[in-house]
Parts: C-alpha cells; structure tokens; sequence
C-alpha cells in the first residue's frame, strides 16, 4: 500500500503484516512516516494504493468504527480530554456503548492494577495528573474494551529518563501479561529491543530492513540500517566520546525528541 | 405584553399564535400625532377594544406603507399631506375626491376631527399690536417686519415664493434659518416673525400671534384618522369608537396639549387621559402605571426581544459554527458573508427590513438575529480549531461515530469559547435592541427617544440606565454561567 499527501509519497508502496499476538516495533527517524502508518491501520487515514486487512478483511468505511473499537490506540502525548476526569476519560466510549456501571468499574480497577496507576488519581483531571500518569491513564483507556491489537504511538516520547524507564518495564510487563497484538512506534532502539518482538525499520516511507533486532544488528540490510542502529549510544559511548574532545552536540542521546 | 411574547415566540418557533391580534393604531415620530393615536388608542380601550398603540414609527411614508400593508390598522394624518404626497398631487382638496381615492386603496377617512395644523405665520404679540397686523396681508403694509423663514419653507415652490407672490411681500426682509433657532430668535428679539407649524406649542409658551392665511396659499392640513377599511367588517366596534373624535379636537385644545408634552413634559398617555375626561367625559383613562411598573415593562420587553433573537442566533450559529470548522471553503464564505452583515449601520439594517418584515417585533429580532450570528459563528469555530490534534485523533481512534464526538469531546472542549461568543452576541443585542423603539417593538428605546424628542433628558435616563443596566446583568450572568458550564477540567490551570 502506498500514502500521498500533497503530491508526494509519505508512505509505502511497503508491505508489512503483523502477526496475531506478536510485538512489532516500527523504527525509523523523524518524519520516516511512523505515525502515518498507525492512522492506516487505524483507518485515520486511507491509503492511496492497495489496502489495509484486519484479520484478513480489507478495512472498508462501512465497519471502520467497529474495527477501531477492537484497536487500542494510544496516541503520542496520551491526548487524553481535557474535560473529563481520568476515570470519564477511560470509560467513555464504553458507557457510550451502554456498558453497565459494574462491568466498567471492575474492568478499570483490573486494568489500573496492570498499569500499576493509584485508583485514586482516577478522580483527577487529565491537567493535574504528571506525563508519566497521563499515559498508564491512556494506556488504560486503550484497553478497556478489551481490544485485539493494542497500537502504541511513542508512548514514552515525551518522559524523563527515570519515569520512562518505570514505565518501559510495565508496558513490556502489560504485553507480556495479555499477550495481545502489538505495534509499537519509536525511534528509540533500546525500546524496540524491550518491547518488540519484531522491529520494521522506516526510512523515508519504505521498509530500509524487517527482522529480529538481532538481525538488524548482526546483519544490516545496507548502510543506513547500520547507522541507524549504531547512532543510539550508551552511556559509556557518549563518555568516550566526550573524552575524546569532539563536540557534544552532534551525536543523538536517548531520550532526545527530534 | 402577552401579544408581544406570542410575536416573540411566533418567530423563533415558526408557529402562529391563534388569537386575534389588537387593533393597532400607529403614529408618527412627533409629538402631537403621538397625542392623537394615544386619544384614540385609550378611547377604544375603554369602550372594550383590544387595542394596542405602535408609538413614534416614523414619518408619512412608514405609516402610510404600514397601513397598506395591513402592519397597522389605523394612524392619524393631515389632509394637506394625503392630497399632496400620498395621492401625489390630487389637485384642490375636495373631500369627496380624497375619500374616492382613498377608497381605492382600501383606506377610509374619517371626517376631520377639529384641528388644523398646517403652515403658518407666527409673530412676536408685541410687535404685531404695535403694528396692527391680524392677516398675512397685513405684512404687505408693513416692510419693516424682520422675517426668518425655515429652509424647507424658503426652498419650496409651494412655499416663500408663491407666499410672497400671492401676498406682494416682495420688500419683506427675509432670512433663512434653522426652525429651533426661529423660535430663539423671536425670544430675543433678533427675527418678528416666522413660519411655524399651526399648533406648535411655542405659539402658547411664547404668546405668539398666528397670522391668518386669509388668500389660502398652503393647503388646508386638517386632522383625521385613516383607517383600513376592513377594520369595520373586522372590528366594527373599534371603528365606531374612532369615529366619537370626530370634531372634537379643537386647535386650543390640541395646542394645549402639545404645549403639557412638550413644554411642561407630562408623559402623553396621561395628558391623552386628561383630555379624554374632561372633553369626552371618559373616567377610565387606560392604564396609569407608576414609572417603576413602566420601567420593568419595558426591560421585560427589551429582554424578550434581545433573548429571542440571541436563542435565534444561537441555533443557527452554532451549527453555522461546526460547518465552517469542517469545510474550510463554506466556513470562509459563511464568515465572509455574517462579516459583511456585521458591518452594515444596525439602523439601516432595521430599515431596511420593514418592508418584508413591517413595522413591530418582527423586523426588531430579525435584525437583532442577525447582529448575533457573527460572534457566536466565530467562536464556535475558533473553539473547534483550536481543539489539539491528538484529542482529536484519539476521539476518532476510540470508535466513537462523528456526532458522538462532537457531543462528547469536541463541544464541550469549545464550550468556553462558544459561551465567550453568546456572551459577546447577548451584550451586542440587549445594547442595539434600544433601536427595536424606531421600528415599534417596544423596550428600553422607547423613552429614550421619546426623550431625545422631547428634549426630556430625564426621560432618557429612564430608558438609558436600565438599558445598561441589563447588559451588565447579561455580562455577569454569562460569567456565572461560565462557571456552571464549562467543564471543571478545562478550568484548571494545567501542571
């Protein structure tokens, strides 16, 4: 399938299929078409050429509201509404749906023990709750109706070091604990080692290399795919950089948003 | 009051209200035609008609176009200005030939009811003894008169020149002024002589002599009322109590009363009321409400008309609003379009609505309607952009369908900013819907002026202050209502 805008190509042609109940991390700089690839599946967005199957149907726009509903989506920055209270935010669309009280109370306190979030900042809104719990609430949200695939959009991107590494091992714990389909956004390699499975790599809308991560690292599809990898330095890396007298700036650290 | 809710009403529903509509008897912007619907209006009232009096629509041609639209039922008028600028110059004033004419158009006139009020000359008393002047042809004799004329009267074929030819005044001195500053200038002593209105009652206060017009140069300008002619078959007893003023409105009297209004400015339903007893023997002058039952009347009806047409506006605007934020295109011609409204004079807008939409509530609301929309498009609009797009996205990533999303999601998140544009709208209608007065509707306008043409400032005050009295009320409700409304979370101030 393949993705326009304004003329030029920003995703694909590609192929790509995510198997049921496997973790996929989709790699790629800024502007690879990422989030592009999320709004496809999700049918945010349509493609231009070919289509999108889920479950081996094409996602047509007669069922695409159903479809989303079996879909997790948590978005980058959590886009939590503002106007409702956590526990509003995570139970709208079921009682949209005419969930009964109890249902959906049971199934959030389930949901909030995974996600390791204090029931009681469920009464809060989403502008007195920090980044880091702003996104388990998102989290929550995306799995209260109990969705086959769980589609995660940087969920990280926007942490400090020590809360994202509290909740890297939660998310890796989450998937681990539900076993659900997952497809995972990031440009940070040390996080698709953790939490996928699987890594597709991006670059300017085209599959660069798809595999284990090992794959990419022992054998790199062509240069890119190694620079890439090799780009995420380690600690002792930048150390050793550093003493060396070359400029700070120019490499990349973890944890920085381009 | 009822009938004018039900108007309200009526136009923001769509419904018609099933009960017969009152008499209405109109009158002109200046005071004695004011005295002269009210006689009639109160006289009606007490012999059991519903009646309702359109004060001060405006000048010949609003009253007459709302008479044969049917707008009104009855006004007073001049037979000078029906022969010459309603029938267009019928010729020598025949009754029976204005009334044919009349006829024609579905109009009837009833026959004069005492008083003349045409053009004449007016002199200072001590200047025409000592002269001995009585008639206009008197003036001939005597070329020391300083005369100062009104421009419309100087200009006029039918006026100065023909006065002058008719009267041999040729060696009268004569200067053009403004007519307010004539009756200064006669005070003073500056002018002897000017062209007045028969019963100005400047002729009482200032004990001027009204020179005859013995060579009848201006035409004869007797009062009557007109009324529709199927006002009898609709409400017979309605045109009988008109006819019971015919003749019985002498020049002293109306003179009188026309210097207690605009001179001793006594309000005139009460100076109506007064005649009525002591001329007609009728007791029950309508209705005398103390000024604080005036007052609240008239907010009432102010508020139901900016109310009516700010709940209009919103209706329409923010839908309007949710259109311009999903297609950009109609957004931008909706905006162009309620922008290029916005910028017409609320006056002309009013004006130019009346005759579609004649005189009363009904033009009032539609302009007040449209004066709304912009604001509340706008903001509707600028509080749905300004919505993150990533609520957005994950609104739509949830499943939920498109309407569900504005429901739940998109309106509430620009509730602040719609609110802020209602209260933007609520404040510009309670402020322009003074002007509902000009066009018959009622409300805070109508003493204001009223004062203005009284030259009553007090009267003014009486509309003015409780006018910006209620916009500081609709500003504060709208900030409580903010409160109540606007969801608490966006409200907070964010970590």
């Amino acid at each position: 399938m393949a993705k326009r805008r304004g003329g030029t190509t920003v995703l694909g042609p590609l192929d790509l299929a995510v198997e049921r109940g496997e973790t996929l991390a989709v790699l790629g700089p800024s502007g690879a078409g990422k989030t592009t690839l999320l709004e496809l599946l999700l049918g945010l967005a349509r493609p231009d050429a070919g289509e999108v199957r889920f479950g081996g149907a094409p996602l047509t726009g007669d069922d695409m509201l159903s479809v989303r509903r079996r879909i997790g989506y948590v978005v980058q920055g959590g886009g939590l509404f503002p106007h409702l209270t956590a526990r509003e935010n995570v139970g709208l669309v079921a009682r949209w749906l005419g969930w009964e009280e109890a249902r959906l109370s049971a199934r959030v306190s389930e949901l909030v023990e995974l996600a390791r979030l204090p029931p009681a900042l469920l009464s809060r809104y989403p502008a007195e709750l920090s980044g880091g719990q702003a996104q388990r609430v998102a989290l929550v949200r995306a799995l209260v109706l109990d969705p086959e695939v769980l589609l995660l959009d940087e969920p990280l991107g926007a942490l400090d070091p020590v809360t994202r590494a509290e909740l890297q091992d939660d998310l890796a714990a989450v998937f681990a604990r539900l076993g659900k389909t997952g497809v995972l956004v990031t440009h940070d390699v040390a996080e698709a080692a953790l939490l996928g499975e699987r890594v597709a790599l991006l670059r300017e809308g085209r599959i660069a290399q798809q595999g284990t991560l090992e794959d990419l690292v022992a054998r790199p599809a062509d240069p890119f795919v190694m620079r890439f990898i090799r780009a995420q330095r380690t600690l002792s890396d930048a150390l050793a950089t550093r003493s060396v007298g070359r400029p700070r700036a120019r490499g990349r650290t973890r944890g920085c948003q381009t | 009051m009822k009938s004018f809710r039900a108007c309200a009403v009526t136009l923001v529903l769509g419904s018609a209200a099933a009960a017969p509509p009152p008499v209405r008897i109109g009158s002109k912007s200046f005071t004695e035609s004011v005295l002269v619907a009210e006689i009639a209006a109160q006289l009606a009232a007490s012999d059991g008609v519903r009646v309702r009096h359109v004060k001060e629509l405006g000048g010949t041609r609003v009253l007459w176009g709302a008479l044969l639209s049917g707008q009104i039922d009855a006004y007073p008028e001049y037979s000078g200005t029906i022969a010459e600028e309603l029938l267009g110059g019928l010729g020598p004033q025949d009754e029976g030939a204005l009334r044919a004419a009349l006829a024609e158009r579905g109009v009837c006139m009833g026959r004069p009811l005492g008083f003349e009020d045409g053009y004449a000359l007016g002199m200072r008393e001590d200047v025409a003894r000592r002269l001995g002047i009585q008639t206009i042809s008197d003036l001939a004799r005597s070329p020391s008169v300083r005369l100062g004329l009104s421009h419309e009267i100087l200009d006029r074929a039918d006026g100065w020149p023909l006065l002058r030819d008719r009267y041999g005044l040729d060696r009268v001195r004569v200067r053009g002024l403004d007519h307010d500053l004539a009756y200064r200038g006669l005070e003073r002593g500056d002018i002897d002589a000017t062209d007045l209105y028969s019963t100005d009652p400047e002729i009482l206060a200032q004990g001027l002599r009204v020179l005859g017009d013995d060579r009848h140069v201006f035409p004869a300008y007797r009062a009557v009322l007109l009324w529709r002619v199927d006002l009898e078959r609709r409400a017979p007893e309605a045109v009988r109590s008109l006819r019971r003023l015919e003749g019985r409105i002498p020049t002293s009297q109306i003179l009188a009363m026309n210097a207690r209004a605009r001179i001793g400015r006594f309000p005139e339903q009460e100076v109506a009321g007064r005649f009525l007893r002591s001329a007609l023997g009728v007791s029950q002058g309508v209705r005398g409400e103390s000024r604080t039952a005036r007052i609240a009347r008239r907010a009432l009806e102010h508020l139901a008309l900016a109310g009516g047409a700010l709940l209009a506006a919103i209706t329409v605007a923010v839908p309007l609003g949710i259109l311009a934020d999903r297609r950009r295109k109609v957004g931008q011609l909706v905006m162009g379009v309620a922008g290029l409204v916005q910028t017409i004079p609320s006056l002309a807008l009013l004006v130019a609505t009346l005759p579609v939409l004649g005189i009363g509530v009904r033009p009032a609301l539609f302009a007040l309607f449209v004066y709304g929309l912009l604001p509340i498009i706008r903001s509707t609009q600028a509080g749905l952009a300004s919505i993150p797009p990533e609520v957005r996205a994950s609104s739509r990533a949830l499943g939920l369908p498109p309407l569900a999303r504005l429901r739940l999601v998109e309106l509430p998140m620009a509730s602040r900013a719609i609110l802020a544009g209602v209260k933007t709208s609520a404040v510009l209608c309670v402020g322009t819907a003074t002007l509902g007065a000009l066009v018959g509707a009622g409300g805070l306008g109508e003493p204001i002026f009223t004062g203005i043409r009284l030259d009553d400032f007090g009267l003014v005050l009486e509309g003015a202050i409780p006018a910006a009295v209620l916009a500081l009320l609709a500003q504060g409700a709208f900030e409580m209502a903010e409160r109540v409304l606007v969801p608490r979370g966006l409200r907070i101030e964010s970590r």
